[in-house]
């Protein structure tokens, strides 16, 4: 079994209520953390615990901290992004739902180490039955004392908001969050300045993920050192990871990280295999954002290593073979699955939530999602497939904000890796139009497939 | 603080930006803009047409910069080295941006009314992009009356947000923005109503395509027919320093003066504008230079001149010979 550190307490009845998470043992990183560490020797702790954010970019959230601006006189803010709209991941929630005090002691903890005095929860709007538990944990919490003026009577003051977002995926970018946290349009601003510097009302702003903030609990309570023990190399501690599509079990499942994607896969504590026995044929291993890999590319490194579940080795071999951890939405398609369709399913995400703001971003997702549609509905043409890899190059790294790289990687990786089903839709249009097609549509199944199997 | 730009190396103030950096020099090196405007705060950063490459960061931190960057909205460090045009990479990102621009901008130069004031139509034809891979039907709008004295053709803008800008730090009320999101964004007016503030006219002024034009000029002539003449004018609610578009003896149009990257010097009221289109109203100043680039010098023939910077830095002479010689030759 692998070590759980944030759901451990998941399946106790009543974990979501206050009394039942402190006899859990919870909140006992705030009584630790307020009266027996200073702010800085908090973020010490996650420096040396080497946590990396959770919600996609996998950056150090130590050093993200480290980097706040401390002017005098100036208020700091501490933002939890729970604006989880990344299709494929829904491990946020799911924390939110049933273990809700986890997020907010992470909070006060991170709060405190901050120095900030107001903090927000921006979840996103949809998420109404997660923002009234947040809502009623935070009461809980605060008619406890663990939140308001003079906490634990340590003479720190936090107070703490959910702040529902308009329900937008934009607003996931952590400066559309703070425009959209403002009252304004959710449009990413251009950087720098970062949010560390001028962030919410232009004042230095941190904004973690639901998971990042989570996991302060366990690295205050057991020290960084103690945390860093868990998972492999720079992938330290434990990752939720939100598994979906043909699997036998999906679900959200705490892995530590390091754990081989095949174990992930088929292994019993986890996903036990693909649905319905067939055969697994491709995995979108971070959520929808991240390069789709085959199954062999999946199962092994392209130095026929074994694939681990941890940023270092998912990312092994770049974008030519290799993926992203991304914010852990794991999607699993078996044989039968049309990878046509699913990136231009993606694609329309992707055109539908861009924000408008840059060009390539605003029109090259249309662009893109124009073409997958009529590749998918049979009157493609062989030339479209060098069209997409051009113009998703042309977006890729030309915008203000990640979502166009976003946008691109799907596509481009789609079509480095699965070239022949892209054309079999423009030889095949007869049966693409009729839809006659569906169980293994190839006459002649993937090589790389093959190989997996092998 | 030095910079360097295409190998040419300039001192500047902390918080210039590339792009003002570059403008400093001048010539070809000075990327292009269709969204940043310097008189207007914020503005820059969205059109991506003046991506460069930082090929390394500063003295401190010599690391390149991982991506392009958006010149006209990052400050330069010192010792910081930026390609341009002698970036392919920069180069090739410039043109995908255009064909990006074009897919819902119509290439109708001979009816629009922006002609030979576009600079659209100067990177199209600068890039080779005067066309796009773009096989699908463009966007259309129903038309929108947003007053008496400015037209709005959706089809040709751009989503820049110039217009917004203007009206949003020089009028006394905005009531346009952007509507809806992607590739769906439209500038509107608030339920339909009219732009008609004293310095609405503004925003005909920093559109870089035809999106805004002037209902009181447009399709009246070419801008190319017309004589620039500078003008000046008592006037308690601007500077009233603008340029008059002859042809003969008529005033056909006043707009602000513009300096050689397209934008106002100052900005004039909607009386200047629109009310006085009289020779009588204003005080001739003289004709109005115009940059042998623009479609509108054509015939009027002028010895160029090396910039201020290049003049007076015997090293800048050096490193921008080529330059200066084209420029000596013409």
């Amino acid at each position: 079994m692998g070590r759980k550190l944030l759901l451990e307490h998941i399946n106790v009845p009543g974990i979501n209520t206050f009394d039942v998470y402190r006899s859990k043992g919870g909140y006992a990183s705030v009584e630790k953390a307020l009266k027996t560490l200073t702010p800085d020797e908090v973020v010490e702790e996650v420096k040396k615990s080497g946590l990396r954010g959770r919600g996609g970019a996998g950056f150090p959230t130590g050093m993200k901290w480290s980097f706040l601006a401390k002017p005098e006189g100036v208020a700091r803010y501490l933002v939890c992004n729970a604006d989880e709209s990344e299709p494929g991941t829904f491990k946020d929630r799911y924390l939110m739902t049933h273990i809700p005090h986890l997020l907010i002691e992470g909070m006060i903890v991170a709060s405190y180490a901050l120095g900030a005095k107001t903090s927000y929860i921006y979840v996103r709007g949809e998420m109404m039955p997660q923002i009234r538990i947040l809502e009623k944990a935070i009461a809980e919490a605060k008619a406890k004392g663990f939140l308001g003026t003079n906490i634990l009577g340590t003479g720190y003051d936090l107070e703490l908001y959910v702040q529902p977002g308009g329900g937008a995926y934009i607003c996931g970018e952590e400066t559309a969050l703070l425009e959209s946290l403002e009252g304004k349009r959710g449009n990413p601003r251009i950087k720098p300045p970062f949010p560390a510097i001028a962030g919410l009302y232009g004042c230095p702003t941190v904004v973690n993920n639901v998971e990042s903030i989570a996991a302060v609990v366990p690295i205050v309570n057991e020290g960084g050192e103690e945390y860093a023990k868990v998972g492999i190399g720079r992938s330290t501690g434990t990752k939720l990871i939100s598994a979906g599509g043909n699997l036998k079990r999906p679900g959200v499942y705490e892995i530590e990280l390091g754990v081989p994607v095949e174990e992930f896969i088929y292994g019993d504590e986890y996903c036990q295999g693909i649905a319905n026995g067939k055969r697994l044929k491709a995995v979108v291993a971070g959520g929808s954002s991240v390069p789709i890999l085959p199954a062999n590319l999946i199962l092994k490194t392209i130095n026929n290593e074994s694939r681990l579940m941890s940023y270092e080795s998912l990312a092994d071999g770049g974008f030519a073979t290799g993926t992203m951890m991304g914010s852990g939405g794991f999607i699993a398609y078996d044989e039968d699955q049309c990878i046509v369709r699913n990136t231009w399913n993606f694609a329309r995400f992707y055109h539908h939530e861009s924000c408008g703001q840059c060009s390539p971003c605003r029109e090259g997702t249309g662009w893109m999602e124009k073409v997958l549609h009529r590749l998918e509905y049979g009157h493609g043409k062989m030339i479209d497939m060098d069209l997409l890899v051009d113009v998703s190059k042309k977006i890729e790294g030309n915008t203000i904000c990640p979502l166009g790289d976003a946008a691109a990687w799907p596509v481009a990786s789609a079509i480095r890796h699965f070239r022949n089903e892209f054309e079999w839709h423009v030889t095949n249009a007869h049966e693409v139009t009729t839809r006659n097609y569906g169980l293994a549509h190839y006459a002649d199944p993937l090589p790389l497939l093959e190989k997996a199997e092998a | 603080m030095k910079v360097t730009i295409d190998n040419i190396s300039i001192e500047v103030e902390p918080g210039t930006t590339i792009l003002n950096a570059a403008r400093m020099i001048g010539g070809d090196i000075v990327p292009p803009a269709m969204c940043y405007y310097s008189k207007l705060e914020g503005s820059g950063g969205k059109c991506r047409t003046c991506l460069v490459k930082v090929s390394k960061g500063s003295e401190k931190d010599p690391r390149p910069m991982p991506k392009l960057v958006a010149s006209c909205r990052t400050t330069v460090m010192d010792g910081m080295e930026v390609q341009n045009i002698t970036s392919p990479e920069v180069i090739e990102a410039r043109k995908g941006v255009v064909e990006m621009l074009l897919i819902n901008h119509p290439l109708d130069c001979p009816v629009c009314d922006q002609a030979g004031e576009c600079h659209l139509q100067d990177l199209g034809y600068e890039h080779g992009a005067a066309k796009t891979r773009y096989e699908f039907d463009r966007r259309t709008f129903e038309r929108i009356d947003i007053g008496d004295k400015i037209q709005l053709h959706m089809t040709r803008c751009i989503l820049c947000y110039r217009c917004v800008f203007t009206a949003d730090q020089i009028t006394d009320h905005r009531i346009h923005g952007i509507l809806n999101r992607g590739d769906h964004s439209e500038i509107s007016t608030y339920i339909q109503k009219a732009v008609d503030n004293d310095f609405s006219g503004n925003i005909i002024d920093v559109c870089p395509v035809g999106a805004l034009t002037d209902k009181t000029f447009r399709f009246k002539n070419r801008v190319w027919f017309t004589k620039p003449v500078e003008a000046h004018r008592d006037c308690d609610k601007c500077c009233g320093k603008v340029t008059l578009w002859y042809k003969g003896e008529d005033v056909l149009r006043v707009t602000a003066r513009k300096d050689e990257y397209g934008e106002a010097e100052e900005f004039i009221c909607n009386t200047c504008r629109f009310d006085k289109k009289k020779t009588s109203d204003w005080v001739i100043e003289g004709p109005r230079k115009i940059s042998n680039k623009s479609v509108i010098s054509a015939n009027h023939y002028d010895t160029l001149k090396p910039l201020p910077v290049v003049k007076t830095n015997p090293l800048l002479q050096q490193a921008n010979k080529e330059q200066f010689e084209r420029e000596t030759r013409l």
